[in-house]
């Protein structure tokens, strides 16, 4: 199994950094970004084809978590995505998980938790990838067979 | 600098006062102009009845010493009617007769006498020597010959003694001659002694060159003017005349003069006018001791109630200071509340730094190689990180705290620029999150201006907060703060690219629990507290707003010298403390 590519985004670096260390010790490969427009910037760039899954801020100056979910969701909807928030905007974040948001984590979460969902969500994702994958493949046999 | 107790020592002395005056005006005035009008209207009437009394008593004894004289006249013109010359002439004729009219009238007649047309006196009957005297230049003489008959002034004669004559001239056989009779002058001048008017009224008579006719009952009598010139000016001779003024020994009198003897004479009556109107200034004394008794209440209600209520302002006053207080505090609090989700977020994050860290560092405790001097260096650094972000949450409690202790009313002298740089510090996290940028154009030279600092801190907390929370409403913007000065204020301004106020929200924004904001984010007294502080520091806020453009909010402090009072504790002498929640007249620009 390839390894999970993880795009950390907050605004704030220190965290970003600390959460970096402890995901890349539990074997993730992790992306940082600091602000919403840079997470859409990564994932457009080429090595943004191996992210699988987007660990989320939701409070956030400028385009904040939902506007970044918004966009993400648009453009990449097979991408799944982790809401971090702050007991203050938890509403944000279930509004998140409506929009579809894989699941949100209190911050700070417990970094197995954390560990445990994004590997549910690269789970997941593979699962649709592969899915869709044989879908084509099968689509393509049926061509083939006519 | 006068101290604010002093000073409050101050209004309350002169606020009681003016009470004082305002109420003793108020009861003065009407008293002394009822009390006035009616003293007035009685010394009128009561005057016009001491005149009336005085008129009919002269009247009614010149009426009597007329009547004498009329009946004296009478009686000789009857004599000299009743007989003939030969027994006119005749001594003992007349002897007989004055006999006869002295047993009638007493000693009235002194003598009786025929006089020739010469003037020589042909008999006489008296208790002088007077037959054969000669007349012929006395006045009375001239007189009866030229008028059928005559009553003569007081004169000496040649008797030496005062007396008048009374003449008849009557023509007897182709001659002209006189019958005269004198009038016993003490009993002529006991009828007009025998006049007393109350306790000093005495009456005299003069003649038309103003001779005593009588004698007086006092030597002291009026000088002479009244009437010289009642008798130069031709007076009415059927007219009573009354004139006041001052006699020879200075006494204020009153005298009524009435005409006798067709205007040759003149009675006059004499009265000491503090006499004649004794009772009136009875009266005016007992009115006069009402007033001041009057007064004197007066005064003293004037002065227990101006006290009383200035007591009870002055208590009204230090409990709405105590109010006021209250409700800034109550709106600090308010103001704390909405603050909170905002500082729990921005202490949440250093919190989530450091939970990662001490994760992070367990994670490196778990490695089997603790002395892997990577590890170590790892170690170190999260560590101090840790260190870093908990000094972060220590800052933002502290500034957190420093909001959020007591009010203090102390008036000290505050920096608008370094309060403006608190409170965006403490805003600067909303500030983050709510796409606000922050601009400040502050005067580096600005005045210090004297306020309590917590205070103003929380009047430009709510308006900066009030302004960055209309930015996020318009989903960004810039919020600009200015500090400007001019000779004796201070101006803050904090502008906003907002939405703008609706016009019809324009007058009601300083209100007391005026809100637009939803339910549960807003007191809607921030703006009010924010108008009765400013208003007691002196100043003034104003609001002018554009819809879609923005609005600028400006406050106005004056500039003190340096001063350590406390604001909250009372108003000032000038201008009492207004409760910021119940006021709202404030200046709009719109």
């Amino acid at each position: 199994m390839n390894q999970i590519v993880v795009l950390l985004v907050d605004d704030e670096v220190p965290f970003v950094e600390a959460m970096s260390r402890r995901l890349t010790k539990r074997g993730l490969a992790v992306m940082p970004a600091f602000s919403g427009q840079e997470a859409l910037n990564k994932l457009t760039s080429k090595e943004g084809e191996r992210i699988d899954v987007v660990v989320l801020d939701v409070k956030m100056p400028g385009m904040d978590g939902l506007e970044t979910l918004d966009a993400i969701k648009t453009k990449y909807p097979l991408i799944e995505v982790i809401m971090l928030t702050g007991h203050g905007t938890i509403e944000s974040a279930i509004e998140g998980m409506k929009k579809g948001a894989y699941d949100y984590l209190l911050k700070p979460s417990d970094m197995d938790l954390l560990t445990a969902k994004v590997n549910e969500a690269c789970t997941k994702k593979r699962q649709h990838e592969t899915r869709i994958q044989e879908a084509r493949a099968q689509m393509i046999a049926l061509r083939r067979g006519d | 600098m006068v101290g604010p107790k002093r000073k409050n020592e101050r209004y309350y002395r002169l606020l009681a006062r003016t009470i004082m005056l305002v109420v003793i005006g108020v009861s003065f005035v009407p008293l002394v102009l009822t009390n006035g009008f009616i003293l007035n209207q009685f010394g009128t009437a009561y005057r016009e009845k001491i005149y009336e009394h005085l008129d009919e008593l002269v009247q009614k004894h010149s009426q009597n010493i007329d009547g004498f004289l009329t009946d004296r006249l009478g009686d000789i013109r009857v004599l000299s009617r009743s007989y003939d010359l030969w027994e006119l002439n005749n001594e003992t004729f007349l002897r007989r007769r004055l006999s006869l009219l002295r047993e009638e009238y007493g000693g009235v007649y002194v003598d009786l006498g025929l006089i020739d047309s010469q003037g020589i006196q042909a008999a006489y009957a008296g208790p002088f020597r007077l037959t054969a005297a000669d007349y012929s230049a006395a006045e009375w003489f001239q007189a009866v010959l030229a008028r059928e008959y005559y009553i003569s002034d007081v004169f000496m004669g040649l008797r030496g003694s005062p007396h008048f004559i009374i003449g008849v001239k009557q023509h007897f056989q182709g001659r002209d001659w006189i019958i005269r009779a004198t009038i016993d002058f003490e009993a002529f001048n006991s009828l007009v002694e025998n006049i007393h008017i109350g306790r000093t009224g005495f009456a005299f008579i003069l003649n038309r060159q103003g001779d005593f006719q009588t004698k007086s009952r006092k030597e002291v009598l009026l000088t002479r003017e009244p009437y010289s010139e009642y008798l130069k000016s031709g007076a009415d001779p059927k007219k009573t005349t009354i004139v006041e003024g001052i006699d020879e020994q200075g006494v204020e009198s009153i005298v009524a003069m009435a005409p006798l003897k067709g205007g040759q004479w003149l009675l006059c009556c004499q009265q000491e006018s503090a006499d004649a109107f004794a009772s009136l200034r009875r009266t005016q004394i007992l009115a006069l001791f009402a007033f001041i008794i009057s007064g004197f209440g007066i005064v003293v209600v004037a002065f227990l109630l101006s006290k009383r209520m200035v007591s009870s302002l002055a208590q009204a006053d230090q409990e709405k200071s105590v109010m006021n207080e209250k409700v800034i505090e109550a709106g600090r609090l308010a103001s704390i509340g909405e603050l909170a989700a905002g500082i729990a977020h921005e202490i949440n994050n250093p919190v989530a730094i450091m939970v990662e860290e001490a994760g992070w560092i367990e994670d490196l405790l778990e490695d089997e190689d603790q002395t892997n001097e990577e590890n170590q260096a790892e170690l170190r650094r999260a560590a101090i990180q840790i260190k870093t972000q908990g000094r972060r949450c220590k800052e933002i409690t502290h500034k957190l705290l420093s909001f959020a202790r007591k009010t203090d009313p102390t008036v000290h002298e505050v920096n608008l620029n370094d309060l403006l740089a608190d409170v965006t510090s403490l805003l600067k996290q909303k500030t983050r999150y709510a796409n606000v940028k922050i601009e400040t154009n502050l005067n580096p030279n600005l005045p210090l201006v004297g306020a309590s600092p917590s205070e103003l801190q929380q009047v430009l907390l709510n308006l900066v907060n009030n302004a960055i929370d209309a930015v996020d409403n318009a989903g960004g913007g810039s919020v600009t703060l200015t500090t400007r000065t001019n000779k004796n204020s201070v101006f803050i301004e904090v502008a906003d690219t907002g939405p703008g106020i609706p016009e019809s929200d324009l007058n009601r924004i300083f209100d007391p629990f005026f809100t637009t904001k939803p339910v549960g984010q807003g007191t809607g007294l921030g703006l009010s507290i924010c108008y009765g502080i400013v208003n007691k520091l002196g100043g003034d806020i104003t609001v002018r707003s554009q819809r879609g453009v923005g609005s600028v909010f400006s406050v106005r402090l004056p500039i003190t010298g340096p001063s350590t009072q406390t604001a909250g504790e009372s108003p000032s002498a000038g201008e009492p403390t207004r409760l910021p929640i119940s006021d709202n007249t404030l200046k709009e620009e719109c």
